[in-house]
């Protein structure tokens, strides 16, 4: 039994991951664009290529810029959404509320980068603007949001919220108590739909696709790469991509486990005091 | 909390682009060019009809297997040590981060008629397969792209399982088949569903999967959609009509899936 579930395994990782290294293989392919499948020699030179492409390098500052701004402002509008939705009073406000949250996340993408498209097409015949970085960098935030006031809320819910009223009586003004009390307590859950938020933007194909007119993100003009059936710099492309990635997940995962050390560390050293 | 205030600015962005867009969806689902009250978009999606049942049938298929392949996996993560779950967890994950299209362009390479695989063939001495630009094809990229989406909440609420209640189960006389099938199932259930809810819908709506690995010849419904917006049959009305079609389909597909969920406690897996 054990031998059969461990053979599984392998198969099914090498199904995930066959694709990719095929990809970083062939990124070091020293033959011509027309076979992408024929080995024949290592070489650099579609990496010499790639980071002399003008284009792909502006589409990575484009990309970058959209996914900063998109995720900081959707961090602050979800994390206040999120107060506002705890808050509401009665119980179909905030069914109500926690629908149109939810809108953005059950709609299949395409429809979502539609409906934006004709909003933003008809906004542009009142103002004037074309599709571009506005409509890109307001797409972006709108389907960011959901995925941060589902972070930000489960730990508004566990909080206890007589802290904010007793940080009141303590002399506190409302704003005070905010800053002082519940952002600490929910700093973790808005930190966590912050990068939620920028590696969504960073990665999202469909709905730029739709709302970007012109303007190139690193998604678009892969695709376009991929249409024009063009030369292995692409595989050099994603290459760096997933030694990106994966640096990023490593640098993650040490600073967590340390994180989650001292944490436990804490409360060990909480559980002597208690019992001294 | 009064917090009433920090409220609007959410509700106003919510409001003005994500309800907006949608009435204009509805909209323009109802009007022809002109602004005109019409009906003829949503008879023209009539046309379509062989293809949202190609896109259902395709995506149905690649949610049954995603959820053949993905349920062992997930149960058997679970069962590991900590330590080692976490780091497969981690594994599984790892292809989401990269761009889906670079993916899916991977396999291209691998399953062209000179690709990866018949070079393969070739070199055993087996004959060569026709694999690109087909429905298999498509189904396989669906697969591939969505399964994490499967792992991942089916995995989450197999590890939430308390151990107790299936050694309560061996202790009243069931054998290991009985304590999955009338414990460890049902129990698992609410995974199940957010899992295929997390794989439907992107699977039917897709249109690069289907552009990429299905050729011309293989249109899905969202191909169409794209067609009507940015592609060369611009007509946004039609466009509309057949947006608004899909959203009803999926919600029908959705609901007809939750009347076979009994215990119909459905908890957002978060990921």
């Amino acid at each position: 039994m054990k031998a059969v579930s461990k053979v599984y395994m392998v198969l099914i990782f090498l199904f995930l991951y066959a694709p990719i290294f095929v990809l970083i293989l062939f990124s070091f392919n020293n033959s011509n664009a027309m076979s992408r499948s024929v080995f024949s020699g290592f070489s650099l030179r579609w990496y010499r290529q790639l980071f002399g492409d003008r284009m792909i390098l502006e589409a990575l500052r484009n990309t970058l810029i959209i996914a900063v701004v998109a995720a900081a402002v959707a961090t602050v509008l979800g994390t206040l959404g999120a107060i506002g939705i705890n808050s509401l009073k009665g119980k179909w406000a905030r069914r109500m509320a926690m629908d149109v949250t939810n809108l953005p996340m059950v709609n299949p993408e395409i429809v979502t980068g539609v409906s934006m498209m004709l909003l933003f097409v008809i906004a542009m015949r009142a103002v004037g603007a074309g599709l571009g970085f506005g409509s890109l960098i307001i797409a972006h935030i709108t389907f960011c949001l959901p995925y941060v006031i589902l972070s930000v809320r489960p730990k508004l819910l566990q909080m206890d919220p007589h802290l904010y009223e007793a940080a009141q009586d303590l002399g506190c003004t409302p704003v005070q108590a905010f800053f002082k009390v519940v952002l600490p307590q929910i700093a973790p859950g808005i930190v966590s739909g912050a990068m939620m938020a920028f590696t969504l933007s960073i990665d999202d194909f469909v709905i730029s696709y739709f709302t970007s007119g012109t303007t190139q993100t690193l998604p678009i003009y892969i695709y376009s790469m991929t249409r024009k059936r063009i030369s292995p710099e692409i595989n050099a492309l994603s290459t760096v991509l997933f030694a990106v990635i994966l640096v990023l997940l490593i640098v993650v995962n040490v600073s967590q486990s340390g994180s989650a050390a001292r944490a436990a560390r804490r409360q060990a050293k909480a559980e002597e005091a208690e019992e001294l | 909390m009064k917090s009433k205030k920090a409220f609007s600015p959410y509700i106003v962005w919510m409001i003005l682009f994500t309800v907006v867009p949608m009435l204009l969806v509805l909209y323009f689902a109802f009007t022809d060019r002109s602004g005109a009250f019409t009906l003829e978009n949503l008879r023209q999606v009539g046309q379509y009809s062989n293809v949202f049942l190609r896109s259902i049938w395709q995506g149905a298929l690649a949610t049954v297997i995603c959820l053949v392949l993905g349920y062992p996996l997930a149960y058997c993560i679970a069962h590991m040590k900590l330590k080692t779950q976490s780091v497969m967890v981690l594994l599984i994950m790892l292809p989401m981060w990269m761009n889906f299209l670079l993916r899916t362009y991977a396999w291209m390479t691998i399953l062209e008629d000179n690709g990866i695989l018949n070079s393969l063939f070739v070199m055993l001495g087996l004959p060569k397969v026709h694999m690109i630009n087909t429905a298999g094809a498509v189904v396989l990229g669906m697969v591939y792209n969505y399964i994490p989406y499967m792992i991942l909440p089916m995995y989450t609420v197999l590890t939430r399982i308390d151990t107790s209640v299936l050694e309560a189960a061996q202790d009243l006389g069931a054998n290991r088949a009985q304590v999955f099938c009338r414990v460890t199932l049902p129990m698992s259930m609410p995974g199940v569903i957010s899992g295929i809810t997390m794989v439907f819908v992107p699977a039917v709506s897709t249109f690069i999967i289907s552009k990429m690995l299905g050729g011309g010849s293989n249109l899905l419904i969202g191909d169409v959609v794209e067609m009507q917006f940015l592609g060369s049959a611009y007509n946004p009305n039609l466009g509309s009509a057949i947006s608004l079609v899909l959203m009803l389909l999926i919600i029908v597909c959705l609901g007809i899936m939750n009347e076979f969920d009994e215990g119909g406690e459905q908890e957002a897996v978060l990921v």
